[in-house]
C-alpha cells in the first residue's frame, strides 16, 4: 500500500442490504457520499467481491452501478447452497450477506482528517 | 390531481398484523395490500397441501380478515392479497365463512385462479416449451419426476378485472408482489397497457411496499440504532398521483422511519439488473429514480422508466430434494470451539460407522461461523464464552435424517467436557429445490379465471 493511504472497512463507508432469489443473492451497497462512491467504483470490483466470498459464492458475481443513488448492486450466483428451501445453510435467505460484505477493506486516500471514515456523519 | 393511498399490510406469511390494523384504522387508505408469498412460502404451503388438500393457503388470512373486514366496511377500503398461495379457492372458502359469521352481507369476494400449471407441464412440453432452467439452461429431465408444484407469476390484469367487477376483497395465488399494488392504480387511473413509464412507477411503488417494514425502518443497515419504536412499527403507505409519481410515508404516531436512506435500501432489494427488473406488467428501469426528502417520514419518488413487458411469464416449480436432519447442542468456555470441533469429529465418525446415507453434511458453530462461514473472524475464536455445534445432513432417506439427533445425547457423558443445551431431536425437514423457467404468456393466460362471489 502506498504511503498516505489506509485501509478502511466498508462498514464505515456504506450501508447495504442483501436478499435472495432462488440460489442467487443480491447485495445492494450505498455509498455515504460522492467521494466514497468514486472510491468504491474503483476498488469494489465484482472480482474483489467474488474473492471476498470464497467458499460461500460458487458462481459468478456481476456488478451493476446506479450512480444516481450512489449505489452498486452485486448479483452473486450459486450463493446459497441450492436456495432457501433446499439449502443446509443457516442464513438460508441470504439476509446476512450484506453484513458479511461490510468486513471487506478498501484502500482510501489518507486525507489526515478522517473525512472518509466519518462520512456517515457520526 | 387525483391521489390514491395504498397501504402495505404484510411482507410475508407470518408477518405482524398490528401495523395493518393501524393503517386500516388511521391510514386513510383506499387499498390495503398483503404480500404473503415469498419464494420459500410456496414450499411451506405445498407441504400443508400434501397433508390436507383443503389447506395450502396462508392460514393467517383468517385472523387478518376477522379483524379487517369490519374495518374495510366501515372505512371503505378494499383488500388485495395473494394469500391464496397453492389453494386460492380454499382461501376464498375461509374468508367467505368469516364474512358470513360477521354478518357482512353484500360483500364481494373475488378469486384469481390459473397460476397453478402443474397439471399442464406435459402439454406445455408437447407445445415445444422446454421448461429449461432460466439461469443455467439445465434440462428439466433430471427433476421432472420429482416436481411437487409449478406456479406462474401472474401480473396485475386479473386483479384489475376483479376490481372492475366490484370486488371488496381480491384473493390470488401466485402473482408478482408488485402486481398487487399496481392493480389499483390501473383500475383507478385507467392506465393504458402500454403506458410503460406509468406502469413502471406503479411497479416501483409496489416493490417498495411489498416487503412491509423493510421500507419503514425494519432490517435497515444504515443508522439502525437511531430508528425508534420498532415494536410499534408503521408499515409503508404510498400516496400515488395520477401521473405516476408518489410519496412513501406511514401512519402518524407509529414507530419506524421512512427516510431516503431506508427507502433506497428497499429500492434495490432482490432486484438484479437495475435497468431491467422484469415483471409481467412492465420491465422496470430504476437507474434514473430520484428520492426526495419531503418532510418527516415522507419520501418523494420519481424517475422510473418502463420498457415493454415480456412475452413470457416466469414459472417457479418446487421439486423434492431430499431430507434435512440436524442436531444442535452447546459447549462452554474454556476452549469452547475446540470442544465443539472434537464433538463434530465424533459425530461424523459415528455417521460413517453406521453407514448412514448422506449426500451432503455440514457443520456450523453457532456464535462463531454459522452465518459468516469461512469469512468468520478467527481472531477471537479461542475466547468464545460458549458455542453451539450444528450438524446438518441432506439425505434421500427420511429415516437416516432422523437418526442424527439420536447420536448426540451420549456425548454428554462420553465426549468433550461441559456439554449443555442439547435442543432435542429435531424432526427431519423435507427439502424442496426450486426450478425457474419461462413460458410464453399466452399459454398460461388462457387458463386464468377471475370469479366474484357475493356473500
Amino acid at each position: 500500500m502506498a504511503q498516505g493511504r489506509k485501509l478502511v472497512q466498508l462498514r464505515s463507508l456504506a450501508q447495504a442490504r442483501s436478499g435472495d432469489k432462488g440460489n442467487t443473492v443480491n447485495i445492494a451497497v450505498f455509498a455515504h457520499n460522492d467521494a466514497i462512491y468514486e472510491v468504491l467504483v474503483r476498488e469494489l470490483t465484482a472480482e474483489r467481491v467474488k474473492r471476498h466470498f470464497t467458499g460461500m459464492v460458487e458462481g459468478d458475481v456481476i456488478r451493476y452501478d446506479v450512480p444516481g443513488l450512489l449505489a452498486m448492486n452485486f448479483v452473486c450466483r450459486a450463493a446459497l447452497g441450492g436456495g432457501g428451501s433446499a439449502t443446509l445453510r443457516m442464513d438460508n435467505l441470504g439476509k446476512c450477506y450484506a453484513s458479511n460484505l461490510m468486513r471487506l477493506e478498501v484502500e482510501l486516500d489518507d486525507v489526515g482528517n478522517d473525512e472518509h471514515a466519518h462520512a456517515d456523519g457520526s | 390531481m387525483k391521489t390514491i393511498r395504498i397501504g402495505a399490510a404484510q411482507g410475508f406469511y407470518g408477518d405482524s398484523l398490528l401495523p395493518a390494523l393501524e393503517t386500516a384504522r388511521r391510514g386513510g387508505v383506499q387499498y390495503l395490500c398483503f404480500d404473503s408469498l415469498a419464494e420459500l412460502t410456496l414450499a411451506i404451503l405445498q407441504k400443508d397441501r400434501q397433508r390436507d388438500p383443503a389447506r395450502g393457503y396462508a392460514a393467517d388470512i383468517g385472523a387478518a380478515m376477522r379483524e379487517l373486514l369490519p374495518l374495510a366496511r366501515e372505512k371503505g377500503f378494499r383488500i388485495i392479497t395473494n394469500a391464496g398461495g397453492m389453494n386460492p379457492l380454499g382461501a376464498l372458502a375461509e374468508v367467505r365463512r368469516i364474512a358470513e359469521g360477521l354478518g357482512l352481507g353484500g360483500l364481494k369476494l373475488a378469486v384469481v385462479a390459473g397460476d397453478d400449471v402443474r397439471t399442464q407441464l406435459h402439454a406445455l412440453r408437447a407445445q415445444g416449451v422446454s421448461l429449461a432452467h432460466m439461469e443455467d439452461g439445465r434440462d428439466i429431465g433430471a427433476i421432472e419426476q420429482r416436481i411437487v408444484f409449478a406456479n406462474a407469476y401472474l401480473g396485475a390484469e386479473p386483479i384489475v378485472e376483479a376490481l372492475r367487477q366490484g370486488a371488496d376483497v381480491v384473493i390470488t395465488g401466485r402473482t408478482t408482489d408488485s402486481a398487487l399494488f399496481l392493480a389499483p392504480l390501473i383500475h383507478e387511473f385507467g392506465i393504458a397497457p402500454d403506458d410503460w413509464d406509468r406502469l413502471a412507477h406503479g411497479v416501483l411503488m409496489g416493490h417498495l411496499l411489498e416487503c412491509s417494514g423493510q421500507a419503514s425502518g425494519g432490517n435497515f443497515s444504515g443508522d439502525w440504532q437511531a430508528v425508534e419504536g420498532l415494536e410499534r412499527i408503521g408499515f409503508p403507505v404510498a400516496e400515488v398521483r395520477e401521473d405516476g409519481m408518489f410519496t412513501v410515508t406511514k401512519v402518524d404516531g407509529t414507530g419506524g422511519l421512512v427516510s431516503v436512506d431506508t427507502v433506497k435500501e428497499q429500492l434495490l432489494y432482490e432486484i438484479h439488473d437495475p435497468a431491467a427488473y422484469v415483471t409481467p406488467d412492465v420491465v422496470l428501469d430504476v437507474t434514473g429514480v430520484t428520492l426526495t426528502d419531503a418532510g418527516p417520514n415522507r419520501v418523494g419518488v420519481a424517475g422510473a422508466r418502463g420498457l415493454q413487458r415480456p412475452d413470457t411469464l416466469k414459472v417457479v416449480m418446487g421439486y423434492a430434494d431430499g431430507w434435512l436432519g440436524q442436531a444442535i447442542w452447546g459447549y462452554s468456555w474454556p476452549d469452547a470451539l475446540a470442544k465443539a470441533q472434537a464433538a463434530d469429529r465424533i459425530i461424523r465418525a459415528h455417521i460413517d460407522r453406521m453407514g448412514l446415507s448422506c449426500e451432503e453434511i455440514r457443520t456450523d458453530y453457532l456464535g462463531y461461523n454459522s452465518i459468516h462461514g469461512p469469512l468468520a473472524d478467527a481472531e477471537h475464536a479461542d475466547r468464545l464464552n460458549e458455542v453451539y455445534v450444528r450438524v446438518a445432513m441432506r439425505t434421500t432417506d427420511r429415516e437416516a435424517a432422523s437418526r442424527i439427533g439420536r447420536l448426540v445425547p451420549p456425548l454428554m457423558l462420553n465426549g468433550p467436557p461441559a456439554m449443555g443445551a442439547f435442543l432435542g431431536v429435531m424432526k427431519p425437514r423435507e427439502l424442496l429445490g426450486m426450478w425457474s423457467c419461462l413460458v410464453p404468456r399466452g399459454l398460461i393466460e388462457q387458463g386464468v379465471q377471475v370469479t366474484v362471489v357475493e356473500v
